[in-house]
């Protein structure tokens, strides 16, 4: 009856060698291509440091004016530009300046990548459903798997830095964008579509003109969570050798400092409340259409 | 008839995951209902044979689940036939390629929904003006032509609104001014006016009759409705299961329903404004009475007769007297007919 109560397992001599195996095959792929997968990631390295020195580099005063001016051109709400420019300035009267343009600048990137990426992804998978079946999979093991376990081969990759800390955050932050736009274009009206196609539209007039204009409201949403979703990972890209706000409070949790994660923490918070806020209200503006009532 | 613009020939549409395979099944005689059960294909379209005058309004009516809404989508190929031509200026649209079908929709034959269809992200100017930019019709020039159809549905000032902000009625007039831009000859108008209350369908209809009076497009109008269908139709035909049943002149189909589904249609219809007074003529030399046009329907005939105090008409043909009608055959034509049997109407 042992075969019930003892589950069948490999024995640990096999299960040691397996695991040898997959580290040892990983390790050489690393060894061979690891350089090669470095310097293609060059290019958005030296563009990385650019775009963090650039806000560093610029007077306090500027950023705080454009960062305001970005919240009216996307909510034209005073409230909103203002209270953008006041969490800034609080922010840097406690001493996170320095860390906040760092945490700004690899958001701000890894936002940029995952719309680059994610929005076409997304326009794929509402095409073809066999793409959809591909993909929403690993859109799910991206979301669930504990983000510890991929910096493991993407350290063993690319090492400690910059770039992978970068990678680590989109690849967490990339599947609510790919999802909302397939939604999104998914949910076009089908009697809107029709009519286009009734008129001779093809496939670019229908997806530029029709597709993705009605589906813009769901695609904002879509980037609102994804700018959420790599603030909140910087902590744990700090981890990897991240610049930025994640750094002070991985300080505070390993000599039990309270003030110091709750500070930097609370800019973390401030930052996403802005992002939030900004890109919710460009969301709405969006949808103005949709509200009409009757002017008749 | 001339040279048809439209010709439907033979085709069938089956839905279904092996629609080729049902075909045959359906040409023996198998039933939409027994196919259903069968064999879980749905039949869309039965052998369905018709030719389409040009600048005609040709109506195609049917209860809901007819057949009707597929059958005009395979005008332009929304839909894809399972076998079967449409001929249109005798080239077939079901077995155009692509580029040749863009263009043909682009260009030939423009389209009109029942819920309208419009983009509520573009201001009705853009919408009226899209198909022409889907034409890659310069900006100015594709607004210029738009605003002259939006004036001439009466929207004019609206330009800049947006759908949404519109009532049903001046929404639909936005889908006609789209359709019409493209100058299209023909127009594919699909329960265009089913989703209106009736005074502004109405109101649709006039304008449409209006429009034709100077256009003279090939016009293929669907519709559940029968007295917007003998309103507007220069021809009718009805469909049942996917089938044609009856196809005709309107005031053949009042005047002799070919069965009892027809029949019913008919029963609640206003008679008098569908039958012409050449329908009830006769030649009795005792009716005396003002003289009447042969195609006069009989409302306005009984109008002119009672303003008269006569006791009939006499009616005329190009100013010659071709026959007679006294007050009683007129309305015993349109009085309303009850079924003799008692049993129910087959189809139910």
């Amino acid at each position: 009856m042992s075969f019930l109560t003892d589950f069948p397992s490999l024995s640990r001599q096999e299960l040691r060698d397996l695991k040898k195996g997959i580290d040892a095959s990983f390790r050489d792929f690393s060894r061979t291509y690891g350089e090669t997968l470095e310097s293609f990631f060059d290019p958005l390295l030296q563009f990385l440091v650019f775009f963090e020195r650039l806000l560093l580099t610029t007077p306090w005063p500027v950023i705080i004016i454009v960062i305001s001016a970005l919240a009216w051109l996307g909510s034209r709400s005073w409230k909103l530009s203002v209270g953008a420019a006041l969490g800034f300035a609080i922010i840097g009267f406690f001493g996170m300046w320095e860390d906040t343009m760092s945490t700004l600048a690899i958001i701000s990137v890894a936002t940029i990548i995952c719309i680059g990426i994610g929005i076409p992804l997304g326009i794929l998978m509402a095409k073809s459903e066999r793409m959809q079946k591909v993909i929403t999979p690993i859109l799910d093991v991206m979301q669930t798997i504990p983000s510890f376990v991929y910096l493991i081969p993407v350290v063993m990759l690319l090492g400690i830095g910059k770039v992978p800390g970068l990678i680590a955050v989109c690849i967490y932050a990339i599947p609510p964008i790919v999802r909302l736009t397939n939604l999104g274009i998914r949910l076009v009206d089908k009697d809107v579509l029709e009519a286009a196609e009734a008129f001779g539209a093809d496939y670019k007039q229908k997806l530029f003109g029709v597709q993705i204009p009605l589906a813009l409201p769901n695609i904002f949403a879509g980037v609102n969570q994804t700018i959420m979703m790599a603030l909140s990972m910087v902590v744990i890209a700090s981890m990897i050798g991240v610049q930025g706000l994640g750094v002070p409070v991985l300080r505070a949790i390993s000599n039990q400092y309270l003030a110091l994660g709750l500070m930097n923490g609370l800019a973390i918070v401030t930052l996403a409340i802005i992002f939030d806020r900004i890109s919710q209200h460009y969301g709405k503006r969006l949808q103005r259409h949709r509200e009409g009532g009757h002017h008749v | 008839m001339s040279e048809p613009k439209v010709a439907i020939q033979n085709l069938y549409k089956i839905f279904g995951p092996k629609p080729e395979k049902m075909v045959e099944k359906v040409q023996a005689g198998m039933s939409k209902a027994d196919m259903l059960d069968q064999h879980g294909h749905v039949l869309g379209l039965n052998n369905i044979n018709m030719d389409i005058a040009p600048h005609e309004i040709q109506v195609i009516m049917g209860l809901s689940g007819s057949g009707k809404s597929t059958l005009i989508r395979h005008l332009n190929r929304l839909i894809e036939p399972t076998v079967g031509k449409v001929l249109v200026d005798g080239e077939n649209v079901l077995a155009m390629n692509e580029t040749t079908l863009r263009n043909f929709r682009r260009s030939k034959a423009s389209m009109v929904f029942q819920k309208f269809g419009l983009l509520p992200h573009r201001s009705v100017a853009d919408n009226v003006a899209y198909g022409l930019s889907i034409q890659g019709v310069e900006k100015a020039e594709s607004f210029e032509r738009a605003h002259r159809w939006i004036e001439r549905v009466g929207l004019a000032g609206f330009e800049k609104h947006f759908p949404t902000q519109l009532s049903g009625g001046m929404q639909q007039r936005v889908g006609l001014a789209r359709a019409l831009a493209t100058d299209a000859e023909i127009l594919l108008m699909d329960e265009a006016f089913s989703a209106l209350d009736p005074l502004i369908r109405s109101d649709m209809q006039d304008i449409l009759l209006g429009l034709q009076d100077e256009l003279h497009k090939t016009i293929i109008f669907i519709t559940h409705d029968l007295d917007e269908a003998l309103r507007i139709g220069d021809n009718i035909t009805i469909l049942r299961d996917g089938a044609v049943i009856q196809s005709g002149l309107p005031q053949d189909i009042v005047l002799s329903p070919v069965d009892d589904y027809v029949a019913d249609f008919i029963k609640d219809i206003n008679k008098a404004r569908v039958l012409q007074i050449g329908a009830v003529m006769g030649n009795s030399q005792s009716v005396k009475g003002p003289e009447i046009e042969r195609t006069t329907v009989l409302e306005t005939a009984l109008q002119i007769v009672s303003e008269a105090s006569a006791s009939g008409a006499i009616i005329v043909e190009k100013g010659k007297k071709v026959g007679t009608a006294s007050i009683n055959d007129m309305i015993k034509a349109i009085a309303r007919t009850e079924k003799k049997s008692g049993t129910d109407a087959p189809y139910r």
